[in-house]
């Protein structure tokens, strides 16, 4: 009885726990720095489901409030983001992120 | 009236910002007769503010005009204030006055030197700074006008730049005031930590209530005298003032003579109360330095014979005058010689200048002789000058001086004696220099082709903007003794007026012999300026002895030498010494700490590998960690 089940807010916890854990790996093991770039994307966005589904939960407004300001920021974040990305493949196309350590120590 | 105080040194301000603006196109001599236009009109609202002051009750006259906070920080709050009382009162009168006159004098003088401008607008921000220095309200002021003063003293002294000995008396002179101004600071940061204030109010009503320790007192004393020895030119720092006269001569009249080397004088009556509360021997020290370096600067001037370096050692002892009063407790003296001298010493100066330019630019005396045909006037002015200096009575110089020597008398008989040395020997080295310069037969003539350029050489008056000031200062130093005389106590018009200020600290010798004897005393000043004339008449008039001028005593006992010598030989071993030691020692320590740093920061930048994704995982991994500290904390504690 799958079907009829409700989805509990437990779901969309585990839900928002397997994004973010997809993220944050790969961020870890990607090279290609877009590729890196969306996982960032999508531990962010793991995070506003959390967010999302715990406000009704807790009933507090605030939680839904603030995936506003995460999804601000997160533009705000790609514009930047991207720009330096951009500017850095025109030097160098196939550039993995491994090869800019210009801040090597 | 008094309200309006702040314009009388906001007046020679404004000439120096119109003239730093103007200057050039005003030209000359227009940028100097705005100029000199400046401290007159500060002069008119010094008399008037004066007026005011002595409408008023003795208690009253005492008032403070704050313009604003200046530093409030924490527990030191200083005020941009002005004090106006009897005191500051008389010194900004002659300040502005003798001011204005030099500065209609320099218009004629300085007429054609291609600086002209810019010598005015020196002059006038030395005005404004002498007159913050005697008006301010506490120490701070003073001390911004103190060392506003300075400056402009070495931007005239080495005005004419282009002369290398004109540069390097500039030199001489800034540096030997910064070790005395050293002293100056040192005693406002003992004022500071122990009376909490560096007004004057403040630190010498803690003297007047017994607040102040003796040993603070002396401390804070003995530090502003250092400043005064700097600036007014005593033993052992003197020695800047003889090369100061590099300096065009209006320079040396008003700065060099009448105004900023008279502020040590001031400094220390504005503290009297704290000289009166400090151990006995603060004030002895002060009079013996003073007598000491009153007859050593009088023996020099026997032996000079540039007509400048006369009046720069004479300057030197009359200073010294000044301090042996100072020490004796006798502040009514002090400021009653400082007006006097000024006078007087002014004349005297711009008589010289207003010779020098006549004999186009000579200044040796053996050059001179029988000026007082082609110079009549300045002849005339410059022979009362020397009247007055010498002490003959009624002329002015004789009243002040009789007046320090009768207070030296009661306070200390030995340095009295010095004193009418001292006096004996300034009646004998004028008369010698008016002998030289105005008397005698004409030794120009054989130094003509000297001049070659000039043709037929032949002395001449000066202009008459330059013999105004002359005929000014003459008067004033053939009446000037009048506002202090000894006849009876209401003829101490100077004392009465300056009561309010020096009552605590003046000393009181009704009691005394000398006090009770005073008229055996003025006989006996008297006969001596009139045995110094004389001896100088039989020596250069009359050429009935030979002149005793050895060559250690035109070196000036080579003190000068000896100092080169000490700060050239010694002391440049010790401060190659100082500079060694701070090269190993405390630059080793800033470069070893540099070295200690940068080996550690080669091993430990490792860490930085420049791979974002390393960087990722440990990100990863903190967070992970401090997650699991906030979840199992409970479970662990």
């Amino acid at each position: 009885m799958i079907a009829a089940a409700e989805p509990t807010t437990t779901w969309y916890l585990l839900l928002s726990a397997l994004l973010f854990v997809i993220g944050m790996v790969g961020v870890m093991i990607r090279r290609n720095p877009l590729v890196m770039f969306m996982c960032i994307e999508l531990m962010l966005n793991a995070v506003n489901l959390s967010f999302v589904s715990l406000a009704p939960r807790v009933a507090n407004i605030d939680g839904q409030t603030a995936v506003f300001f995460v999804m601000v920021v997160a533009a705000a974040e790609v514009v930047v983001g991207l720009g330096i990305i951009v500017s850095i493949m025109r030097g160098r196309t196939h550039a993995t992120v491994d090869d800019v350590a210009e801040l090597k120590g | 009236m008094v309200e309006l105080a702040w314009l009388i040194p906001a007046l020679p301000l404004v000439g120096f910002v119109t003239i730093l603006l103007f200057g050039r196109r005003l030209g000359d001599p227009k940028a100097g007769l705005f100029a000199a236009l400046m401290p007159a009109a500060a002069f008119v609202v010094t008399v008037l503010v004066y007026f005011d002051v002595l409408s008023r009750e003795a208690e009253e006259r005492h008032h403070v005009i704050k313009l604003f906070s200046w530093v409030p920080v924490g527990s030191l709050h200083i005020d941009m204030a002005f004090l106006i009382d009897p005191l500051s009162v008389t010194m900004a009168l002659f300040i502005t006055g003798i001011g204005s006159l030099i500065h209609f004098y320099a218009v004629g003088y300085m007429h054609g030197d291609p600086k002209f401008s810019k010598f005015f607008l020196y002059l006038n921000l030395f005005v404004f700074s002498m007159l913050m220095l005697v008006l301010g309200e506490n120490l701070l002021v003073t001390f911004l006008g103190w060392e506003g003063v300075g400056a402009c003293s070495y931007f005239l002294i080495s005005f004419w730049h282009t002369r290398d000995s004109a540069a390097t008396a500039g030199k001489k002179a800034f540096v030997t005031n910064r070790v005395g101004d050293w002293g100056v600071m040192i005693a406002m940061f003992l004022a500071f930590t122990t009376v909490g204030t560096v007004s004057y109010s403040g630190i010498n009503e803690a003297a007047e209530m017994g607040h102040l320790a003796p040993v603070t007192a002396t401390a804070i004393a003995m530090m502003l005298f250092i400043g005064a020895c700097g600036k007014s030119a005593q033993l052992p720092l003197y020695l800047w003032l003889p090369d100061a006269m590099e300096g065009p001569t209006p320079v040396s009249a008003l700065i060099h003579a009448a105004t900023m080397v008279t502020s040590g004088v001031f400094l220390m009556t504005r503290v009297n109360p704290v000289l009166a509360v400090s151990y006995d021997w603060a004030p002895t020290t002060i009079a013996t330095i003073g007598a000491i370096t009153a007859l050593f600067a009088a023996t020099i001037a026997v032996a000079q014979n540039d007509i400048k370096k006369v009046l720069a050692y004479s300057t030197v002892s009359q200073l010294g005058f000044m301090f042996l009063a100072v020490g004796s407790g006798a502040y009514v003296a002090a400021i009653f010689h400082m007006v006097t001298h000024a006078f007087f010493k002014a004349l005297l100066f711009l008589g010289s200048g207003s010779v020098i330019h006549g004999m186009h630019h000579e200044q040796d005396m053996r050059r001179m002789g029988a000026l007082r045909k082609v110079m009549p006037v300045t002849a005339f002015t410059f022979i009362i000058g020397w009247l007055a200096i010498a002490g003959v009575p009624p002329f002015a110089g004789f009243w002040s001086k009789d007046e320090i020597l009768l207070y030296a008398f009661a306070n200390n008989r030995a340095l009295y004696v010095i004193g009418v040395i001292t006096a004996l020997l300034t009646a004998y080295y004028m008369t010698r220099q008016v002998i030289m310069v105005f008397y005698g037969e004409a030794r120009w003539n054989d130094h003509s082709d000297d001049h070659g350029a000039h043709g037929d050489f032949k002395p001449h008056e000066s202009l008459k903007i330059m013999l105004f000031p002359l005929v000014v200062l003459a008067v004033l130093s053939a009446v000037g003794g009048a506002m202090q005389l000894p006849f009876s106590k209401s003829t101490h018009f100077l004392e009465h007026w300056l009561e309010p200020v020096i009552e605590f600290g003046e000393a009181d010798i009704k009691k005394s012999w000398a006090y009770d004897n005073k008229w055996l005393l003025l006989g006996l000043a008297v006969v001596i300026a009139c045995a110094g004339i004389a001896a100088s008449i039989a020596v250069y008039a009359k050429k009935k002895a030979k002149a005793i001028e050895p060559a250690i005593l035109a070196d000036a006992w080579r003190y000068d030498a000896a100092v080169s010598s000490l700060v050239g030989g010694p002391g440049k071993a010790a401060f190659n010494a100082l500079a060694l030691f701070d090269a190993k020692v405390v630059d080793g320590a800033v470069n070893g700490a540099g070295i200690v740093t940068r080996s550690t920061s080669g091993v430990v930048r490792k860490v930085q590998t420049g791979f974002v994704r390393s960087y990722a995982v440990i990100l990863s991994v903190g967070v992970l960690l401090v997650l699991a500290w906030f979840l199992f904390r409970g479970v662990w504690a």
